[in-house]
């Protein structure tokens, strides 16, 4: 059984499209990111998969349909859907005994063990805390908690580098195995490079990219054309062409890279810029659909 | 470059399966009441500061009256005089600081109510308190219980508190003054308007007002802003058309009923106090019943609207 599973899912708000059909197949044990413009249908999709609003089609979240059966569902899921969502009146003491009071697989040890690592003191309240504080209190409630699936929405927005980077790797290295799963939807790419088994695109309520990390690795070339052999590159076919610095750089999907070698520089293209080429590309395609 | 290192899970915070606990229903009730307590300090700190305030007071009129000496008190502490005068020194700073207290307990209830599941949507916490697994209904139910029981059962203790520091204050007060001390304790018949006001608190607070609490949580949990507006905006319209439309006032008269506390049965005050506490007229009123019904289903639509709403 996979951890997350949907067919056909769609999600309208008035005559705006949310989702529109989505299918999506999620193992367990996987680092998802989801990436995408805003208004692409991420946070709905996450909504939708958390129990916090009705959608049409099929969806299937640990075998249960997170509508129906969200108040189960929720002990086996946790979720930090935006930062900065913690009570503003709380004290940190006081949201690790609640939490310790409704949440059954909640470890107050593991809370406390990972509070201890930061400045954070118990009395404070949250109003008083900085928003990178607030953040790391947030994470440690989440990942005192023995939840087989862990959705974070935009988690680090608006927190400096240090934070992020903190952030990530307390994720990685205290909290993940193999066999819990992960979503995380957020704008900053790169930070997430190495930390994703998995990576989607998604825009205008549908998925245009969903694949493997290993996958994008063995699929896409970025390729520094050298002078002069800009025309034979693109006899190729690459799927998205810029400039920088004087060179044409070019993407190529399902192109033998021996061949590509021969050209110019190849290498893996990072997130962003296959972001970049895949998204681009798909609004392209469907502003000329409307034309 | 891109496969992440991710087989290194901490050692002392690695996932085993651990046999989580089970949290029984009334645990996560009792801790989704308590938070409610750390939200919402003014539940306990209101009558608490109405208590301080009174007693303040009293003891200012009492100090006046020790000065005074032929005040009113003394003089009623002789058996003999006109019951009404007696009634008035003795019992009324009594009902005065209860009546206080509750109305005080009124407001905040009030006030919370409207704010208790439309604050949660505006600062956006709602996604926080929904990440955990406590239902849509437990966390209705455990807002309506605060207007409904516990700010009656806090002010009654407060009030009773409150009196019986009074009691103490006023024989301290009067103590050497002549004044005869064990009429004040014996007149007051305290564990008798004890007892009435429990049973007030019981049946007007937790059950003639729940409908108007449970519209008011509806409210809160429906209003894309300014709940106030949209819990007193009904009332008036219905009350409007009605009127214009068929020249009568029936809903009005409803309302009067509901916020006036139910119609007293027809016994004279002066008679057997005991014998309206016994909650039977009471529990023949078809209004109480009719009023429970519908705080029912505006209950079931809240919990509805808990579980629709998102962030305002």
């Amino acid at each position: 059984m996979a951890c997350i599973e949907a067919r056909g899912l769609r999600k309208s708000f008035g005559k705006t499209i949310a989702l529109d059909g989505i299918n999506l197949r999620v193992e367990d044990g996987r680092i998802l990111g989801i990436i995408g413009p805003n208004g692409a249908g991420k946070t709905t999709a996450l909504n939708a998969i958390l129990g916090l609003t009705p959608f049409q089609g099929e969806l299937r979240v640990l075998g249960r349909d997170p509508w129906a059966e969200r108040d189960q569902l929720m002990r086996d899921v946790c979720f930090i859907a935006d930062v900065a969502v913690l009570p503003r009146w709380i004290r940190v003491s006081q949201a690790l005994d609640y939490v310790a009071g409704v949440h059954p697989r909640f470890d107050r040890a593991k809370a406390e063990a990972f509070l201890a690592r930061t400045t954070i003191r118990r009395d404070s309240k949250v109003k008083h805390l900085s928003k990178g504080m607030v953040a790391q209190l947030h994470l440690a409630l989440v990942m005192a908690i023995d939840a087989k699936l862990l959705v974070l929405d935009e988690p680090t927005l608006g927190l400096d580098l240090l934070y992020r980077k903190q952030f990530y790797d307390s994720l990685l290295n205290d909290y993940f195995d193999r066999n819990r799963t992960i979503i995380v939807t957020t704008h900053q790419v790169e930070e997430l490079q190495h930390v994703l088994t998995d990576l989607m695109f998604m825009d205008r309520g549908r998925i245009v990219l969903d694949c493997s990390m290993e996958e994008i690795e063995s699929r896409y070339v970025e390729l520094a054309v050298n002078p002069g052999q800009a025309a034979s590159a693109r006899a190729l076919k690459p799927i998205y062409e810029r400039e920088a610095l004087g060179r044409s750089v070019m993407l190529f999907d399902r192109v033998d890279r021996q061949q590509l070698a021969a050209l110019g520089e190849a290498h893996t293209p990072s997130i962003a810029d296959l972001f970049v080429a895949v998204v681009g590309n798909h609004a392209a395609e469907a502003q000329g659909a409307t034309v | 470059m891109n496969t992440p290192n991710i087989a290194m899970p901490g050692p002392a915070l690695s996932s085993q399966t651990s046999v989580p606990r089970t949290v029984s229903y009334t645990q996560s009730f009792y801790w989704s009441v308590r938070r409610e307590f750390w939200e919402n300090r003014l539940i306990y700190l209101a009558p608490l500061g109405a208590a301080a305030v009174f007693l303040f007071g009293f003891v200012v009129n009492m100090i006046l009256l020790r000065r005074r000496m032929h005040g009113v008190w003394p003089v009623v502490l002789i058996s003999h005089v006109d019951p009404a005068v007696k009634h008035d020194a003795l019992v009324l700073p009594f009902e005065m600081s209860a009546a206080l207290i509750m109305g005080i307990a009124l407001v905040v209830g009030i006030f919370y109510s409207l704010d208790a599941l439309y604050g949660e949507r505006r600062d956006r916490s709602i996604l926080f308190w929904k990440s955990m697994p406590v239902s849509d209904l437990t966390t209705v139910l455990s807002k309506l219980a605060i207007p409904l029981v516990i700010i009656p059962v806090l002010s009654f203790a407060i009030v009773l508190v409150t009196q019986f520091i009074m009691l103490l204050l006023a024989s301290t007060v009067l103590a050497g003054s002549g004044a005869n001390i064990a009429a004040l304790w014996t007149q007051q018949s305290f564990l008798r308007f004890s007892l009435e006001l429990f049973y007030h608190m019981l049946t007007v607070h937790g059950l003639w007002y729940a409908p108007l609490y449970a519209w008011l949580l509806l409210v809160s949990a429906a209003a894309p802003r300014a709940p106030f507006v949209w819990a007193v905006l009904p009332p008036v319209v219905i009350w409007t058309v009605e009127k214009m439309a068929f020249n009568t006032t029936y809903f009005l008269s409803l309302l009067k009923v509901r916020l006036m506390g139910p119609p007293d049965p027809d016994m004279p005050r002066s008679a057997d106090l005991m014998s309206t506490l016994i909650p039977h007229h009471f529990f023949d009123q078809p209004g109480l019943w009719a009023g429970l019904a519908v705080a029912a289903v505006f209950l079931a639509i809240t919990v509805q609207l808990r579980r629709y709403r998102g962030p305002v």
